[in-house]
């Protein structure tokens, strides 16, 4: 273990010591996320590079708190961001989604209003209303533009339900000091609630694409939230597969059998290697990650979340770089195919262009990568966001790094690529 | 001194070709015994062999009685290997190399810091140590390249042909290290197709050629197997014609053998003086001006053509 670690340090050491491969490993993906910001118009502040988000919305409540959701999708400061159509049926508004002709649904099931402010009946019996959810049918083909809608929603949640304790609180003790009876509580809800909408000091929720974290912050969508990990990741497949570069050109110089010669096993040596791209890959994304959030002011999001995401998405990628060793017989033949699956998976993963824009079967090509789900999650936590929203892109990152690596082991011992 | 290798019929057949072919030999503690053979003869790939990095197709070695094909870890704990290509992180420092390789085998903390030091005086590069070895001479790479296979003190050390491709001052330097290393107890295990290098280090010579083991033992007992012959070396200039001279230089009675390579004519016999006037004068009956003569011992290299009809560099 001692060892290999040993040998994952010197290999981190011999990439940060390689000029030519700095260039591909931090500059030329900082180079592309900065020339892509100014392009898509990061750095003017008026754009954020996403708009005309199609949103399909089925109000079925009608009543004061359903009809302020449909309103703020109609809003002046929404209306370059999203497209919203009404809708009557859910049923109807999930088959759009499903026919990929909306980014997302939003249902606002009957009887939400009253969910959230009780009627005088149920004040006056100490009914707790029925809570009742509005539904957001996510479009999986656009991660990116249903992210928005959903953060858009979560925001206008979180604010009607720190509203909703607010004047629960004060209503009752209203009603304990004998201000108001019981009967005149809701009327005093009803007022309660419209003066705080009319307040000035009140920031009308929707207007930027906020959604809120963890711990209340508001989070913008960046533009290049989605580009500088589009390029962090489609670098960091050169990154791999120069790392399985060097297992075959530590061979032909003469260091790996000079260190089969030593008190070590091919396993460790082999675990050293792999753990070495892994250390070069993570440090690599974590460099790019810190660089963008002191230079561009990017917000990655939650911390933990994004290099738990890091980690996955690197082990993930390292799988493909042993495994186009454990296939290729020469290090120029390592960086060539290297090279172009850097490329491929660069345009599958959504690095250039995103997925959303690409036909059904290339999105479900994408997969394969780690930069689609690595993207995915990138995207999610620039939307507010945590850990706990990664399952799948980090489970599918892990389960691929698995498959991988066990492929690559299988064809290594196949290949005999140490001994003679 | 007791035996700290002991080859069996060791083999290695890479398909239908034979690299090794049955080598026996052993080496005592303490001895500098060499390979001596011109390239492709099988000097590499026995040592590899014997260092583990190579399976046997058949035969075993065993080394300070760890068996190279049962006990691979056991023998690489107690070997030190030198390889023939530089072996090194030319982007580390000589002293980074030294750390990495140390701790490859198994040294940590004080001790490798020490040993790290120690093996930097020995190979002259203490004060070079933080320079990165991309930066150095040949002749220093090959030094701390030597240098690794010391760190942790081996009892044998693997010398696979060290001083290829190097200035005569490296090689003198290399030659006189491999001199101490031994006097301080190492047994060194060298391969060469330098003839001088095997006849000034050895306390034995192994002859190989095209895989096999065609002679053994200490220098005397080598060159007594032509004989107690001397040689005589003649250049003469490109224009004449040395194989019509070698001819009637066969004709001198004393004369057992004459050959020739190029412009030069090598007679082997009994007594150079004796034949010396005599083949002065074929010269100078045909014309031929000599301009040079060497008389040579006989040595390992005369031994190489008497077993083989082909010279080392061949």
């Amino acid at each position: 273990m001692l060892k290999t670690f040993i040998i994952g340090i010197k290999d981190l050491r011999l990439a940060f010591r390689d000029r030519a491969a700095l260039i591909f490993m931090l500059a030329a993906p900082f180079a592309l996320t900065l020339g892509l910001g100014l392009v898509t118009g990061r750095f003017s502040g008026n754009s954020s590079g996403i708009s005309d988000i199609p949103v399909i919305i089925v109000n079925l409540d009608k009543k004061e708190l359903g009809n302020a959701l449909e309103d703020l999708f109609s809003s002046q400061d929404l209306a370059e961001l999203v497209e919203p159509v009404s809708g009557s049926s859910p049923e109807a508004a999930r088959q759009s989604v499903d026919e990929d002709k909306s980014a997302a649904a939003i249902i606002i099931p009957e009887g939400f209003t009253n969910s959230i402010i009780p009627s005088q009946a149920d004040f006056a019996n100490g009914n707790e209303p029925e809570a009742i959810q509005i539904e957001v049918y996510a479009n999986p083909s656009r991660p990116t533009s249903a992210g928005i809608i959903k953060s858009i929603v979560d925001e206008f949640i979180s604010r009607v339900e720190e509203g909703q304790v607010s004047a629960q609180t004060s209503i009752l003790q209203m009603i304990l000091s004998g201000r108001i009876t019981p009967e005149q509580a809701e009327q005093a809800g009803i007022e309660m609630g419209q003066r705080l909408q009319n307040s000035p000091n009140v920031d009308t929720l929707a207007i930027k694409l906020n959604s809120t974290t963890a711990d209340g912050e508001a989070v913008q969508f960046d533009i290049l939230a989605y580009l500088a990990p589009g390029m962090a990741l489609m670098f960091l497949m050169y990154t791999v597969s120069h790392g399985g570069r060097s297992i075959l050109a530590e061979k032909a110089q003469g260091t790996l059998p000079r260190m089969l010669v030593t008190p070590t096993n091919s396993m460790q040596i082999l675990g050293g290697k792999v753990f070495g791209i892994f250390l070069t890959g993570a440090a690599q994304m974590l460099i790019l990650i810190g660089a963008t959030t002191l230079l561009f002011q990017l917000k990655w999001g939650d911390g933990f979340g994004v290099v738990m995401l890091v980690f996955a998405a690197v082990f993930a990628a390292t799988g493909w770089g042993m495994l186009i060793t454990a296939l290729a017989r020469t290090t120029a033949q390592v960086a060539n195919v290297g090279s172009a699956i850097m490329l491929i998976f660069g345009i599958l993963g959504g690095s250039f262009i995103s997925l959303e824009q690409m036909p059904l079967a290339v999105q479900t090509f994408s997969k394969i990568t780690p930069n689609a789900w690595a993207l995915d999650g990138f995207t999610t936590l620039g939307l507010g966001g945590t850990l706990a929203d990664l399952f799948a892109p980090i489970t599918a990152l892990l389960t691929m790094g698995i498959i991988l690596f066990l492929t690559s082991v299988v064809l290594f011992g196949k290949k005999n690529l140490v001994q003679k | 001194m007791p035996n700290i290798l002991e080859v069996k019929n060791l083999v290695k057949n890479y398909g239908d070709f034979q690299a090794v072919k049955g080598v026996s030999f052993e080496i005592a503690e303490g001895e500098i015994f060499s390979l001596l053979g011109p390239n492709g003869a099988g000097k590499t790939t026995t040592i590899s062999m014997l260092s583990t990095l190579y399976t046997p197709t058949s035969g075993d070695a065993t080394i300070g009685g760890h068996s190279i094909s049962k006990d691979p870890m056991g023998v690489r704990n107690i070997i030190g290997v030198v390889p023939q290509d530089l072996a090194l992180y030319e982007d580390l420092t000589a002293k980074e190399n030294l750390i990495f390789w140390g701790q490859m085998y198994g040294l940590s903390g004080k001790s490798l810091a020490s040993r790290v030091d120690e093996v930097l005086g020995q190979i002259g590069l203490t004060d070079k140590a933080k320079d990165r070895v991309k930066t150095y001479s040949g002749g220093m790479k090959r030094r701390v390249n030597i240098g690794v296979g010391l760190l942790h003190k081996p009892r044998l050390l693997f010398m696979d042909e060290p001083t290829v491709g190097i200035d005569p001052q490296s090689r003198r330097a290399i030659l006189d290290t491999v001199k101490d290393l031994n006097k301080q107890g190492m047994t060194v295990l060298y391969t060469t197709h330098y003839m001088e290098e095997a006849e000034e280090l050895s306390d034995r010579v192994g002859i190989i050629d095209h895989g096999q083991l065609i002679a053994i033992g200490t220098q005397k007992e080598l060159t007594k197997q032509v004989g107690e012959t001397e040689t005589l070396i003649l250049h003469i200039s490109e224009n004449d014609d040395p194989e019509a001279l070698a001819k009637a230089f066969r004709d001198i009675k004393e004369v057992l053998e004459a050959n020739v390579v190029n412009t030069e004519i090598s007679v082997i016999t009994p007594s150079a003086k004796d034949v010396l006037a005599a083949v002065v004068t074929k010269a100078n009956e045909r014309g031929i001006k000599i301009h040079s003569i060497d008389i040579r011992e006989p040595n390992l290299e005369a031994v190489f053509l008497h077993l083989t009809g082909r010279a080392l560099r061949d």
